[in-house]
């Protein structure tokens, strides 16, 4: 079956099996092998991504589903120049990641969360819930609310100093 | 192990994926959130010779209140309801109260209400907040459309009263009236299992007596299930101050509804790291602290009615 992704900005049109994941097809086909697969059964996040701005599994839609549709994957979170996002400078800043497995996905559904509330920094119930979303095996998930709450409050802080 | 493959199509109308249901010699599903389905179909359980992808059917999106009703179409998803003023009196507090229970946000963002109630998994949060509040089920199917009473579509396991070739178009849900409080309390082992018990309760009082209980027993027997015993050990039970201290005393009512719960209307089935009889005990506490919980969200409905700033 013939689709149209848009990826990161970039428009593809493929031939895809209606059989096969989103995440099988991001990597395998577009090459972009950092949506990681962990569990394939919807349960550690790994594989999570953007879907017309949500957040969402990658090993559980089709590809065929996202036809039309807008995808973000963790490739597509730096800025044109190579500046890493808010979120992976947090990450790093706050240790926020070991052997970086399920980085990606935790990276995603953040992003999801981070555009959809500029006020996420003052909501500890949404942080846990974009926390709780995934699995991390390494950091005990601590530093990981706190890189998330680090990147919304400098994005609520960018954001006020620009409209000043 | 990946699905294995299938057919495709993506109906635009209602009719044209019922006519696609009804195709034949075909073992069809469909696909709303899919978030159950897609992992069946890695599992090799459902191996579907046609998967029918309602997403793209705008007639399905939304919900919208409807006479004293509140009408959920098929495409609605989950995260719909992690608002409690998204839909309007306390049906929208107990539904934000559940919500949050289910999966977590990626998983909300797709999977819908009336796919679980397609998927009638005995630990649907959704469900037994159907049987309980007496939802009804919408169907559309070859022979036209037919609206399926909660209380008689549940038959176990993943087993409905919808027939094969039918499709969901929405799930109806009575809005609760002013004198109504709600509460839902969830016991899992940890944030990435199904429950292994939880309740939903609707407690309506007038004069200081209850008039109307419903009582929705999640995962406590091979399909959703309302508590009737439970509810009519209420019924006319003058409510009185709420009992401080964490735990309710045995002779409170709301302690004795949890245990005829326990012991008439659950018929629970022993899962790993549940028995019948830890199931049990867990419903008779569970049952209690909701309807603490449904009294207490009454009492605060009626402090802002009356401007009490408490």
């Amino acid at each position: 079956m013939k689709i149209t992704l848009e990826v990161n900005g970039t428009a593809h049109t493929l031939d895809v099996e209606p059989r096969r994941l989103l995440a099988d097809v991001l990597r395998d086909d577009l090459g972009l092998t950092g949506t990681h697969l962990g569990c394939e059964h919807g349960i550690c996040g790994a594989c999570s991504v953007l879907m017309d701005g949500e957040a969402v599994r990658a090993c559980l839609v089709l590809a065929v589903q996202c036809d039309g549709s807008s995808l973000r994957t963790v490739e597509g979170l730096a800025g044109p120049d190579g500046e890493p996002h808010p979120l992976q400078r947090a990450f790093s800043a706050e240790h926020a990641l070991q052997c970086g497995f399920c980085t990606p996905g935790f990276l995603m559904v953040a992003a999801g969360a981070l555009e959809a509330d500029p006020d996420l920094a003052d909501k500890p119930d949404a942080v846990a819930g974009v926390v709780g979303s995934n699995i991390c095996r390494c950091t005990g998930y601590e530093p990981i609310r706190r890189a998330i709450t680090r990147a919304a409050r400098e994005q609520r802080e960018a954001s006020s100093t620009h409209e000043r | 192990m990946k699905p294995a493959s299938f057919d495709y199509v993506v109906p635009r109308t209602v009719a044209e994926a019922v006519q696609a249901l009804a195709g034949p010699g075909r073992t069809a599903q469909v696909l709303a959130g899919g978030q159950s389905l897609i992992l069946e179909m890695h599992l090799q359980r459902i191996r579907p010779r046609l998967v029918v992808d309602i997403n793209r059917i705008p007639e399905l999106d939304g919900m919208r209140v409807d006479g004293d009703g509140l009408r959920v179409g098929a495409l609605v998803r989950h995260a719909a309801f992690e608002r409690a003023d998204a839909v309007p009196g306390p049906l929208g507090t107990l539904l934000s109260r559940a919500v949050v229970n289910i999966a977590h946000p990626p998983i909300r963002s797709r999977g819908t209400m009336a796919g679980s109630f397609g998927w009638a998994h005995p630990a649907s949060e959704w469900c037994a907040i159907g049987v309980a509040l007496d939802a009804t089920v919408e169907v559309t199917g070859p022979d036209g459309e037919r609206a399926l009473p909660a209380r008689d579509y549940f038959l176990g396991p993943h087993r409905t009263a919808r027939r094969p070739q039918e499709l969901i178009t929405a799930v109806r849900l009575p809005l609760l009236g002013g004198h109504t409080g709600v509460g839902f309390v969830e016991h899992r082992r940890t944030h990435f299992c199904f429950a292994q018990v939880a309740v939903a309760a609707a407690l309506t009082v007038h004069d200081g007596v209850i008039s109307d209980v419903r009582i929705g027993l999640v995962n406590s027997a091979d399909r959703p299930v309302r508590a009737r015993a439970a509810e009519q050990t209420l019924l006319g039970t003058e409510i009185g101050p709420l009992p401080t201290g964490r735990r309710l005393p045995d002779g409170h009512p709301f302690a004795r509804a949890g245990r005829v719960a326990a012991q008439e209307d659950a018929a629970p089935v022993a899962e790993p790291y549940a028995d019948a009889e830890y199931k049990r005990q867990a419903v008779a506490v569970l049952v209690g602290r909701t309807l603490r919980e449904a009294a207490t969200d009454l009492g605060s409905r009626l402090a802002v009615r009356q401007g009490d700033p408490r």
